[in-house]
């Protein structure tokens, strides 16, 4: 091959230009790959920015990212939604984002070569190019490996999870479209060429390298093909599939949950009405009986303040409605309610129009303590501070004497063990 | 002799249109400002590592891995087909069984490990159980799947091979 005759020496392995000999990559696959990337990558970034938005990073104490370093809201979930909304938008971003792994591994190995290419660097545009394509891969893989660790409740890394996450996606959201943009021109070649699906069609039997001089991807010194590009394709879409399958059960529930393998919270501990899952036990958030016990009160506050026993709250007019608990990590759960309305607590209390529910658990610090509802998000009607569930006491991992359960908020805001509803100015 | 235009003069100096260049500055500059806004939460120097250690990571160590099992598996294979009249490749259903097991594993690896543990009881009150279990599992389904379909493939072949057979004895006669 007069190609790899002219080489120096001096390379070995894989600096060798006729290293590379799978006869799949070339500008095609690559750009195949990187094509089915962009809906996978614009979908799990919209549906990841819509999860910190409906933290409602405005109100006091939600953000989770210093508000002046942060853009504003640009969408919200409106009332009138069902209350599985958040539930939809977070578990197609981690499910579809466990699924794109495989396809993201596909398309690492397809530009593979490019990485030992040299001279690497001809020029300035060629030196700052493969400055961004580090940045392009670095980002991304953090994103995936923090995003697949935190579905897991996994943090070996020792990092704050939300700000690496959330700037990684701007990092990595800028220049994949600089990336995808600066692409565009080679995609089309590629598709003109050969034909968007065209080469799809050819078994193993008619599988041919693509030229070598078309592209750097292209092998010079091609062996001859164990696999067809479908199979291939067929390999990578057989892995989402799979994925799907025994990950996407936590988050749409039913039978489906049954089937949920591998997922983190795929599985129900029993039959029973607070047999469901659990974020954040009475043991790890040191809620003790004695602090439940005849003496717990609820204070509300608003232009007067009242403490609620729990059977003054069980005195009062209870609805029952069929909500959905949605964590950031993907998975959900629907479970019916029953307990007082927000709206008629803050009635009781004479909340200002327009108020913002601050509502704190009895738990001493962390996360899950308290949380801004918003007046649009409390004031819906099925919005509860509930104290059964599924015909029973809410368990103590559940959140008695009495939690919250709003329609469309990330789940850690629907307070458990809540020892205070303060209606007031954001 | 004409000049060249100041566009083809900075082409000519930089190596692309100044749009690369623009779309690059632009991008730089939010990373920049990303990159500063997490390292105010921690260490810069880890941030970095992390960056380029996965990328050398994947790059250097997991791809040459995982390419380094395909080669063993195709010279095993080659060797293990010399020996058989009919021949029906193999690879592809060890292949397909072992990159689904293998991202499942890469993915849940936390939870099969075990490593989660202690995060994940403090979450749900209940201990990793079944992981390891239903993962093996899993993959010996899926190599379970792929071997059937082999057999019938081999068993197709071998089928196809007397039938032609048989049709150019007949012809013959």
């Amino acid at each position: 091959v007069p190609a790899a005759r002219r080489l120096p020496k001096s390379r070995r392995g894989p600096l060798r230009a006729d290293f590379w000999r799978s006869p799949l990559r070339g500008p095609w696959l690559t750009s195949l790959l990187g094509t089915l990337l962009v809906p996978a990558i614009t979908v799990i970034a919209l549906t990841g920015f819509v999860s910190h938005w409906a933290y409602h990073p405005e109100l006091a104490g939600n953000a989770t990212i210093e508000p002046a370093f942060d853009i504003p809201a640009l969408f919200q979930f409106p009332q009138s939604w069902p209350s599985w909304d958040y539930a939809v938008t977070q578990g197609i971003h981690v499910t579809l984002g466990l699924m794109t792994i495989s396809l993201v591994l596909a398309k690492l190995w397809s530009v593979i070569p490019k990485l030992f290419r040299l001279p690497s660097v001809r020029n300035i545009a060629g030196a700052i190019e493969r400055l961004s394509l580090l940045l392009l891969v670095g980002s991304l893989l953090v994103e995936f490996v923090t995003g697949i660790f935190a579905s897991e409740v996994y943090f070996p890394l020792r990092i704050d999870f939300y700000p690496v996450h959330y700037y990684g996606a701007w990092v990595f959201g800028t220049v994949f479209v600089l990336h995808a943009c600066i692409k565009f021109p080679v995609v089309r070649r590629a598709y003109r060429e050969r034909g968007v699906l065209d080469p799809l069609r050819a078994g193993l039997r008619d599988t041919r390298p693509e030229p070598p001089g078309s592209s750097e991807l292209a092998p010079v010194h091609p062996a001859s093909p164990t696999i067809s590009r479908r199979g291939l394709l067929a390999m990578v879409g057989g892995a989402s599939l799979t994925i799907f399958a025994v990950q996407a059960g936590q988050s749409i529930g039913g039978p489906f949950r049954r089937l949920a393998l591998m997922a983190p919270r795929g599985r129900e501990f029993g039959t029973g009405p607070n047999d469901f899952q659990v974020n954040h036990t009475a043991a790890t958030a040191q809620i003790t009986p004695a602090m439940v016990g005849p003496s717990w009160r609820v204070m509300v506050v608003g232009a007067r303040t009242i403490a609620l026993s729990r059977a003054q709250l069980l005195a009062m007019a209870q609805s029952a409605e069929t909500l959905t608990i949605a964590c950031t990590e993907g998975w959900s759960t629907t479970q019916r309610w029953t307990g007082v309305r927000l709206v008629d607590l803050a009635g009781l209390v004479g909340a200002s129009s327009g108020a913002t529910l601050r509502a704190v658990s009895l738990e001493a610090e962390g996360t899950n303590r308290e949380a801004s509802i918003a007046h649009e998000q409390w004031s819906d009607e099925r919005a509860l501070l509930a104290l059964r569930v599924n015909g029973a006491d809410l368990s103590l991992d559940h959140g008695y004497p009495a939690r919250v359960i709003v329609p469309g908020v990330p789940g850690l805001h629907n307070i458990k063990w809540v020892g205070e509803l303060r209606f007031g100015s954001a | 002799m004409r000049r060249a235009s100041p566009r083809a003069h900075f082409r000519h100096r930089y190596g692309a249109s100044p749009l690369h260049l623009a779309g690059h500055l632009l991008v730089f500059a939010v990373a920049a400002f990303a990159i500063d806004r997490i390292a105010a939460g921690s260490s810069l120097a880890k941030l970095i590592a992390l960056y380029v250690g996965f990328a050398i990571a994947h790059d250097l160590i997991f791809l040459p891995a995982y390419s380094g099992l395909d080669r063993v598996l195709r010279v095993t294979l080659a060797r293990l087909s010399v020996r058989r009249s009919v021949t029906v490749p193999a690879i592809n259903h060890v292949r397909a069984p072992a990159l689904i097991s293998g991202v499942l594993l890469i993915i849940y690896a936390p939870l099969i490990s075990g490593k989660a543990d202690d995060g994940y009881f403090q979450a749900t009150g209940h201990h990793l159980e079944g992981y390891l279990r239903n993962w093996l599992l899993i993959s010996a389904v899926l190599f379970l799947a792929s071997g059937v379909i082999y057999a019938l493939r081999v068993r197709h072949a071998v089928v196809k091979g007397r039938m032609g057979r048989f049709d150019a004895e007949t012809l013959q006669r």
